[in-house]
């Protein structure tokens, strides 16, 4: 049992790792509607690049924005197959995920970069939790708060009409490829630094580091948005929620460990988790269609006797 | 104002599918001109207005808005130009955004949109007021999502967030056409109403052709690509939907009657 509770906070500091991680997975998910597999390849592309750049020499704060160029650069390669080349969201991802594969394997020259914080100053660590669990929450805050004014801005809101309406926002003007690229580009970011972190507090950088990725992320999403949702309106409770989901996945994941069950299954148990919980809304709607919401019913100066919701009428258009 | 020289379209060409949905089309506006556009399934309005707007690049000739050749501009740069009502009630508004979002976003459009916050205070104000002016109790909703309206709310949104930039071109197709009649009647209400305080150049496209005579100060009749009547003034004043009708039957030698726009 002391076992046990000495394992969770590792779970907390894996946890708000993974939380940064599905907080830039949310930009391209939630914000855009993307789904955007370039993750599995950009966490480890930030771990690399840390890793490589602290054991040459570079101080930790280069290393690390270094980390966040280098996931940039990443979506941006994702984000001109998909606007320039017309490729479809999933398969862009999964080509540079590819891509990266082979990229890190250059970034590292081996498969596995040991990255030791004996003998380097490093932000996290294992061998120190407690300092860890605080600056990850500092990081936490700071991206937040920073994302929290950028989706606020007037190009931040140009990027969330993207994702909910692309023929609205060509209308008014936006440039939907540049909003996507760039949307791509700062969630690539983001899950490059996750990696950076998680390279550093795991003390190396792996290449197989970053597989499953997007279905942990994902996990952290869904289990914020299902547990906080009642709490979670404005969009920075959101953002906070999904590093609860993350931190929550790794309290499960300790359990299970403590529990002896086989950690080999967890990756399946998760994608399961993550399938059934994307199936939910799709089922909702195909078998539950009369538990309609009262969708637009107050206050209604529009509807009419014959269409009580003011709603649309099926008609065919003209589509010369 | 608004300029389509030798306008030419086809869909799908080479293919069993191929279309010719727009022919040689020429068309000059005014500014301040309210024109009505009508024609049978497939006669090529809707693509007029697309082509317009830029949704899909030409085959040939021009199209110059203000003295402006916009051909070869993309869809989101000619926006700076135009402003768009749809159809579909869904396609003209950000659902999940609220309805203070999407106004703000309307009114930058054609601006550079920049890292500062996006909307001011100032801003609230004026949508309050306008919103008020509209009479649909939107103007005390400003921070409800816009996927809580309804078809005809999201319409006069719509509409607004078209003209809050003052465009140099209103396209509108068919967007009463999804309504029920009566909230049909008072969008177009709105329309005339918005346009007319603004002296907006417009074009409309109606499957009704008594909307098409009794509003604007110009109609014009398409068919399978063509513009086969055109009517403006005192002439287009004393139009009867009869004598619309039978116009149809005698410029394209086919019964209008089977179609749908004497139904509504």
């Amino acid at each position: 049992m002391i076992e046990y509770l000495s394992s969770l906070p590792s779970a907390v500091a894996q946890g708000i790792i993974w939380g940064v991680m599905a907080i830039g997975l949310f930009i391209t998910f939630k914000i855009l509607d993307f789904a955007d597999l370039t993750v599995d390849g950009s966490i480890t592309t930030g771990a690399a690049v840390c890793a490589m750049l602290i054991v040459n020499g570079c101080p930790v704060a280069v290393a690390m924005l270094a980390a966040f160029a280098a996931g940039m650069l990443a979506g941006l390669v994702t984000g001109l197959f998909h606007t320039f080349m017309g490729i479809p969201p999933i398969l862009s991802g999964i080509l540079t995920q590819l891509i990266l594969w082979s990229v890190n394997l250059k970034i590292m020259g081996k498969a596995n970069q040991a990255l030791p914080a004996r003998n380097y100053f490093l932000l996290v660590s294992q061998l120190n939790r407690t300092r860890s669990i605080l600056v990850l929450a500092a990081v936490v805050i700071v991206l937040i708060a920073i994302l929290y004014w950028f989706f606020g801005t007037e190009y931040g809101a140009s990027i969330r009409a993207t994702g909910c309406n692309l023929h609205m926002s060509r209308a008014q003007g936006i440039n939907t490829a540049f909003t996507k690229i760039i949307a791509l580009m700062l969630s690539n970011g983001i899950v490059a630094l996750a990696g950076a972190l998680l390279g550093q507090y795991l003390g190396m950088a792996d290449i197989n580091m970053g597989r499953g990725a997007i279905v942990i992320g994902l996990a952290a999403i869904i289990i914020g948005e299902a547990l906080f949702a009642r709490i979670a309106r404005n969009f920075a409770m959101k953002l906070l929620a999904v590093v609860g989901g993350g931190i929550i996945y790794f309290f499960v994941y300790q359990t299970i460990v403590f529990l002896g069950l086989d950690t080999d299954l967890l990756k399946m148990l998760s994608a399961v988790v993550v399938a059934i919980f994307l199936a939910i809304p799709y089922w909702k709607k195909k078998y539950f269609t009369f538990a309609k919401t009262p969708q637009a019913s107050d206050n209604l100066p529009f509807a009419s006797a014959e269409n009580p919701d003011g709603e649309v009428r099926e008609e065919d258009g003209d589509h010369a | 104002m608004l300029e389509l020289k030798h306008v030419c379209k086809t869909f799908n060409p080479g293919t069993i599918n191929e279309k010719a949905a727009l022919q040689d089309v020429n068309l000059h506006l005014n500014p301040g001109d309210f024109v009505t556009v009508i024609g049978g399934n497939g006669a090529g309005k809707s693509t007029m207005l697309n082509m317009v707007a830029g949704v899909y690049p030409i085959d040939s000739g021009s199209v110059v808005i203000d003295g402006v050749d916009v051909t070869r501009l993309t869809e989101h740069k000619r926006a700076r130009y135009i402003g768009r009502v749809f159809q579909d009630p869904m396609m003209g508004t950000a659902a999940d955004m609220e309805i203070m979002e999407n106004l703000a976003i309307a009114a930058r459009r054609g601006k550079r949109r920049t890292l500062r916050w996006g909307f001011t205070s100032q801003e609230r104000t004026e949508y309050r007021e306008k919103l008020a002016s509209f009479d649909l109790g939107l103007e005390d909703r400003l921070t409800a999502k816009v996927g809580l309206l309804s078809g005809g709310q999201r319409q006069a949104l719509t509409l607004l967030m078209a003209t809050l930039q003052r465009p140099k071109i209103l396209l509108l197709d068919e967007h009463t056409a999804a309504l029920d009649p009566k909230t049909a009647a008072k969008v177009l209400e709105l329309t005339d109403r918005i346009v007319s305080e603004n002296a907006l150049t417009t074009l409309m496209v109606t499957h009704n052709m008594k909307d098409a005579i009794t509003h604007g100060n110009r109609l014009i009749m398409m068919h399978n690509g063509h513009i086969i009547y055109d009517v403006s003034g005192e002439e287009k004043k004393k139009l009867t939907v009869e004598a619309l009708i039978e116009k149809f039957a005698q410029t394209s030698g086919q019964d209008f009657a089977n179609d749908r726009a004497l139904l509504s």
